[in-house]
């Protein structure tokens, strides 16, 4: 499956493996994870929980990965993201991205990644020293996934 | 016309309510004629559902604007911006 939602940790190296498989015409594999750090706009993080909305985040990246690779030559593309509690250091997401050249999924990976961001239904809530709190969407999200609409 | 109700993040909490079904009168065409109409039921929709939140909204689990028009049977989400990855 290009697109999974899970609870549990994911391994690099097996989704890597997974996603090249037999694949001889694949000459570049960019990759994006990202990560759980201990502090957020100044205050401490302890943990975080992940929420989603089942079905909808499916979808979402799906046509995500639909648009990506309607843009770039692109062999394969895999989203992993994981819901539930997080801990400082753990892993949140994956994206791979598999072509022929590196250009394509350099750009592709960073596409999927800028709309993940602000079009799939996904919030996290740190529990900090203060209390618990909804983390705010960035405008810089925002500014990241305009670029990918200039011609 | 009959509509399926969810609530997301933030917004759920607020309300204290995950989903429910809803039967709204004819004048309520809009998303954002039922986001007005959800706020007359008082505190805390009238806050949380407030027009001076900037929230996102789901039809059948697209993300729509809120002048899109509902649908008979439709599942309508209220959730704030989103924040994975």
């Amino acid at each position: 499956m290009p697109v999974r939602i899970q609870e549990q940790d994911f391994d690099l190296s097996t989704e890597i493996a997974n996603l090249r498989s037999g694949n001889g015409s694949v000459g570049a594999v960019a990759i994006f994870i990202g990560t759980v750090r201990d502090l957020n706009d100044g205050t401490a993080v302890r943990q975080m929980t992940l929420e989603h909305y089942p079905g909808m985040t499916e979808a979402a990246l799906q046509s995500i990965i639909d648009h990506a690779k309607g843009r770039w030559d692109l062999h394969q593309a895999l989203i992993v993201h994981r819901v539930g509690p997080l801990q400082p250091l753990d892993q949140i997401v994956l994206v791979a991205v598999t072509s022929a050249h590196r250009g394509e999924a350099f750009a592709a990976c960073e596409f999927i990644m800028d709309y993940l961001k602000t079009q799939a239904p996904f919030w996290k809530k740190e529990d900090t020293p203060n209390g618990a709190r909804w983390v705010d969407a960035r405008v810089s999200d925002d500014e990241a996934l305009a670029r990918w609409t200039k011609t | 016309m009959k509509l399926h109700l969810r609530f997301f993040a933030s917004i759920r909490e607020g309300l204290g309510v995950a989903q429910e079904e809803i039967v709204i009168p004819d004048s309520v065409k809009t998303i954002a004629d039922l986001r007005a109409f959800l706020t007359m039921r008082g505190a805390p929709w009238s806050d949380v559902l407030s027009k001076d939140r900037v929230l996102r909204c789901a039809l059948n689990q697209q993300m729509v604007s809120a002048d899109t028009t509902l649908l008979e049977g439709a599942e309508i989400a209220f959730f704030p911006p989103v924040t994975g990855g």
